[in-house]
């Protein structure tokens, strides 16, 4: 009797500054009026606050687009940085509607996790990093090294596997956030920073002296990194799945932010079509109006857009196109058809 | 007794005569303790000046990183360029204005406390004290009187650490009176639930209350409703610095003689008015220093936010020591020593203030 | 929220068993208990129809599964090829190992800054004063950042490590120090050195006894010399007198052989040492203050020294006003630990509530075990305290 009236109150309070919400994720959205994305806190290049607390990168503009599509605002987000061990849960308790966080697919998470994958927006692997002056030059000569590594992320149990598989011996030292695995690498703790390749790159940036830092060639895992939403909201699964599609999809036709509002009118069925043309069914089929893709597009641009602006060759994370070109290029980024 | 640093009371008077009989009574009363008091000076002389050359002298208070690495002291030009950060979090820089005014609002609640006996003083103060979390929430989190929203995820910084350790006072407060008076209820359910609540809570540490509360309340919801981070964080904060203060609070209710109770009985108070009018009043009294010290330890824990992903003002400092335009040692050092004095400054002025309290209550019955 | 107005031993005796507030009594319990009920049932059906809905399996089945990760500090033999269940034993003894010795080390800091601050040195007890002002106003996270990096960035990578004789050795790996092989022979002198506390302390018993009954002090001194070093040298040399110790050397990365104290261990130790010492200091002062001065003055007056008044009469009585707050700051110990995750010391929460969660997703399950365990910590710690207050103040003069 003591704990029901504050937890009434809370929940009051809650509705009041939440508005009440039903069961779809896309009305909860839409009558919440922005979209709750979960970001990484912080990694350069993918996401990252600057001192107002304005998130960019790679993984913020998939929120953006989702946000564009869904609201006709990409403005419209709240983002809600998360540690490896929060990620899960504040998807699983509905704190946010999607996560875009650098986030493996793997068996397990798409199962026992309860989560559902959208396209791979990012395909990765896992790569060490090394001071240079230690001259070593592939993994297998890091036996009793000791490595730096976040917690609760697939990496921890790659790391595991394959020093496992090679015969050699490790010492672990796991911290739960990414910044304190960063600052202890930095400080001398570890001889070794491991995780995706990616997160090494936009890492590296932020030593003390990067030059100092050398990534090792070999790649012992396959790390797709790829949002994810709820399990057992279809439609919802379906917004966000067809958003990443329709990023890949614009890059493959020309379609880009600049030149999206004349491609709306192009000769071309499929791009019409996808652009929301007159007479077209996207927007029926998946529940928003016509001209979603056309907004998402507008917002943040296609994907090779979103990837040279954030990660790529002319970044500070330097990072090739590689595996994720379109497969039209030899890379493995392939759209679903529009039709 | 207002101060703790002065030994006993009552002193013979003073045998010692000038500043050399004081040196050697103090310093140096036997040959023990005199080579004691040289040792000690000796590391003192070592370790005090580098101290003050790394902390002023040779520090660098304006610039970047660069100046950082070239000087030899520590950084404050970090902590410079970082302020606005460090006390408002993400907070938009247009709107901060309304963050001042909360402080200002705070700091009279807390002047509030320090007015001379004038009458209803009890009542003002219990006013103020409710009246406090309602204009601070409408002017931080804007909404019904026409300010533009903040969402929560935008505090951060010292001003967040404000917000939970006052929440978690004045949240923690009547919880922690409830509990207690439940668990000296002649009523066997009621005295049961408040013992297993205030025993469990005290017996786990803040982190598993604060995770309960980030990662498993939103499970036990019903679907589609969604709490805000803040707010169920601050519900951890409360639930759990409750159950200590509960047990302050019984040691107070222990201490009201058993005649106030039958008096209040016999004069036909029913339970709710005697405890309101009769015993709290006197209870609270007695534990007003435990209860400051209570609020110490909430300042102290509000740092572990941090660790469910809020910006308080640790939460914050780290962020910006491992941001790519600072990362150097002396950075961390300095953001560290600056976060640990801005608590320090908080808890040591909030914990001489529970002595002069306790000094206060004394005399008053002292006669 | 109407409670009874009966207040039991007050009351006058009732003429009937069933009055009217009795009734009533019944009736708001009643009510409380059904709420209650209602109240749990709620959480309950929701979290049951959450996890449902998202298909996520509850129970502690995983706890069998392997766990697929190392973990750098144990004290417990623990690989990757472990089961889930086995990482728990081995955060559980890590967690228990670094409450243990950071609650020694806090009592015997605690201690020396609690005498210090009562030391008619002036500026012993000044420095006393500041040290406990610091350190209890500080959060202790934030202390613990403070010594893991202020310990980390000064100290040399391993190839620079300051070395003591070429077998202790101390660098930003940790500390490695010699340890020794225990061969038939160390392990019967270690044996012999366990007996040998015994007797000393038998002795020592019985000549407190012959002294509490004659008056007449017998010296004990020789018993504890031959305890201690006697027999265990004795037997050490009976059995050959081999010396062979495991000392650390830099191969590869890393220092192999030898003991080692790891950074995360050293800075939480430390930090929980030096941050709860400052309670134990101001806790031990207020007891030793708390004795009449009349005690200290009489001792005086019998010509005891400053020592020995401390040591038998002033510290005996005021263990009775020290130990009720000290089992607190114990507890407080104890539960702080949970704070050391945050600098990469595998305990309870970092292994459990936070790799454990991750990898399996079972986080009502994960965070019930962590608490479960401080649950047991906490009654554990408040009954070993209970025993000793039980025994200082049974010892009554």
């Amino acid at each position: 009797m003591k704990i029901y009236p504050i937890l009434t109150t809370a929940a009051a309070l809650a509705v009041a500054a939440g508005g009440a919400v039903s069961a779809q994720t896309l009305e909860e959205v839409r009558e919440r009026g922005h979209l709750n994305c979960g970001v990484s806190p912080g990694v350069t290049g993918f996401s990252n606050p600057d001192d107002e607390g304005n998130w960019s990168g790679f993984d913020v503009e998939v929120c953006r687009a989702v946000a564009a599509a869904v609201l006709e605002d990409a403005d419209a987000v709240r983002y809600t940085p998360l540690s490896n061990t929060e990620r899960f849960t504040a998807l699983q308790s509905g704190e946010i509607d999607m996560l875009s966080r650098t986030t493996t697919r793997t068996l397990n998470r798409d199962t026992a996790l309860g989560l559902n994958f959208a396209p791979v927006m990012f395909y990765d692997g896992q790569g060490f990093m090394v001071r240079q002056d230690m001259g070593v030059s592939s993994v297998l000569e890091l036996d009793g090294a000791t490595v730096c590594t976040s917690a609760g992320s697939t990496t921890e149990l790659n790391l595991a596997d394959y020093f496992e598989a090679n015969g050699m011996s490790y010492e672990p030292v796991r911290f739960d956030r990414a910044d304190e695995v960063l600052a202890a690498y930095d400080a001398g703790r570890c001889d070794v920073y491991t995780s995706d390749r990616s997160g090494l790159a936009a890492r590296r940036l932020v030593m003390t002296n990067p030059a100092e830092h050398v990534m090792l060639p070999e790649t012992i895992s396959k790390e797709p990194l790829a949002p994810a939403v709820r399990h057992g909201d279809d439609q919802w699964f379906d917004i966000v799945t067809w958003t990443v599609y329709a990023l890949i999809e614009a890059e493959e036709y020309g379609v880009t932010q600049g030149n999206v509002d004349e491609m709306a009118n192009s000769e071309n069925p499929n791009i019409a079509r996808m652009l929301g043309a007159e007479g077209s069914p996207v927007g029926e089929w998946i529940g928003l109006d016509n001209k979603w893709v056309h907004r998402a597009i507008a917002a943040v641009g296609n994907y090779g857009e979103i990837f040279e602006r954030h990660v790529g060759p002319n970044t500070p994370l330097e990072i090739e196109r590689g595996m994720n070109a379109l497969h039209t290029n030899g890379g493995l980024q392939y759209a679903m058809p529009f039709k | 007794m207002t101060d703790t640093l002065t030994p006993p009371p009552l002193k013979a008077p003073s045998t010692v005569i000038g500043p050399l009989d004081w040196i050697r009574k103090n310093l140096f009363p036997d040959w023990r303790q005199g080579l004691l008091t040289i040792v000690v000076l000796w590391l003192l002389v070592r370790t005090v000046p580098p101290l003050i050359d790394w902390l002023f002298l040779d520090a660098a208070w304006a610039g970047d990183r660069d100046d950082c690495v070239a000087a030899s002291g520590a950084c404050w030009a970090f902590v410079n360029a970082r302020w606005g950060q460090f006390i408002y979090g993400f907070y938009p820089v247009e709107h901060r204005w309304r963050v001042d005014l909360s402080m200002l609002t705070l700091v009279a609640s807390i002047a509030v406390l320090f007015l001379p006996r004038v009458a209803h003083k009890g009542w003002i103060i219990t006013g103020s004290f409710v009246a406090l979390p309602v204009i601070c929430f409408a002017l931080l989190h804007g909404g019904p009187i026409g300010l533009e929203i903040v969402p929560t995820d935008r505090w951060g910084g010292f001003m967040l650490t404000l917000v939970v350790a006052v929440a978690g006072m004045l949240g923690a407060l009547p919880i922690g009176i409830l509990l207690a008076l439940g668990r000296r209820s002649q009523m066997p359910a009621i005295r049961i639930f408040c013992v297993t609540f205030i025993e469990l809570f005290r017996a786990v540490p803040l982190i598993t209350v604060l995770f309960m509360a980030s990662v498993m309340l939103p499970l036990f919801m019903p679907q589609g409703f969604s709490m805000d981070k803040l707010l169920r964080a601050l519900i951890g904060v409360a639930l759990f610095n409750g159950a200590l203060m509960a047990e302050v609070v019984r040691g107070g209710l222990q201490a009201i003689p058993k005649g106030q109770f039958e008096a209040a009985t016999a004069s036909g108070m029913g339970y709710w008015k005697m405890m309101i009018f009769v015993v709290l009043p006197q209870a609270l009294r007695t534990v007003i220093p435990g209860l400051v010290n209570t609020y110490v330890a909430i300042i102290k824990d509000t740092t572990l936010v941090l660790i469910i992903g809020l910006f308080d003002l640790l939460g914050i400092v780290q962020a910006g020591i491992a941001s790519s335009d600072w990362l150097a040692p002396s950075v961390t050092t300095s953001g560290y020593v600056f976060a640990g004095f801005g608590f320090w400054a908080l808890c040591f002025s909030l914990s001489r203030y529970s002595m002069y309290l306790e000094g206060k209550l004394n005399t008053g019955r002292q006669r | 929220m109407p409670v009874s107005r009966d207040l039991g031993p007050m009351a006058a005796p009732k003429p009937a068993f069933w009055t009217r507030s009795r009734i009533r009594s019944v009736l708001v319990q009643f009510g409380f208990v059904v709420l209650l009920v209602l109240l749990i049932q709620f959480l309950l059906a929701n979290t049951m129809q959450n996890l449902a809905r998202q298909g996520i399996a509850s129970g502690f089945g995983f706890l069998e599964n392997r766990a697929g990760f190392d973990i750098a500090i144990a004290f417990l033999d623990f690989d990757r090829n472990g089961t889930y269940l086995d990482a728990f034993w081995t955060a559980i003894v890590n967690t228990l190992v670094l409450a243990t010795l950071g609650i020694a080390l806090a009592t015997l800091l605690g201690f020396m800054i609690g005498l210090a601050r009562v030391s008619p040195n002036w500026l012993i007890s000044r420095l006393a004063a500041v040290y406990i002002e610091t350190f209890r106003n500080i959060p202790l996270l934030l202390q613990l950042f403070f010594w893991y990096f202020a310990i980390l960035r000064p100290l040399p990578g391993p190839r620079q490590s300051f070395d003591v004789a070429g077998t202790v050795f101390l660098s930003n790996r940790g500390l490695y120090m010699p340890k020794p092989l225990l061969d038939s022979g160390a392990q019967l002198a270690l044996l012999a050195l366990v007996v040998g506390l015994i007797f000393a302390l038998f002795m020592a018993r019985s000549a407190r006894r012959h002294r509490a009954a004659t008056g007449n002090s017998v010296a004990v001194a020789h018993w504890w010399l031959i305890g201690l070093v006697g027999l265990p040298v004795l037997t050490w040399f009976a059995t050959g007198a081999s010396v062979e110790m495991s000392i650390p050397s830099l191969q590869g990365f890393n220092f192999r052989g030898g003991m080692v104290i790891l950074p995360e261990m050293l800075a939480a130790l430390l930090g929980l040492s030096i941050y709860i010492a400052a309670a134990v200091g101001e806790i031990v002062r207020s007891g030793i203050q708390g004795i009449d001065h009349g005690q200290t003055e009489a001792a005086q007056a019998m010509g005891h020294t400053r020592g020995q008044i401390m040591r038998y009469v002033v510290i005996p009585q005021a263990m009775r006003i020290i130990i009720p707050p000290l089992t607190t700051q114990y507890q407080s110990l104890a539960k702080n630990t949970s704070l050391a995750s945050a600098i990469a010391f595998p305990e309870i929460i970092s292994i459990i509530a936070g790799t454990t969660l991750t990898q399996t997703g079972q986080a009502m399950e994960t965070i019930a075990l962590a608490m479960l365990f401080y649950l047991t910590v906490s009654l554990f710690i408040a009954a070993v305290m209970n025993f000793f207050n039980w025994r200082v103040m049974r010892r009554s003069f």
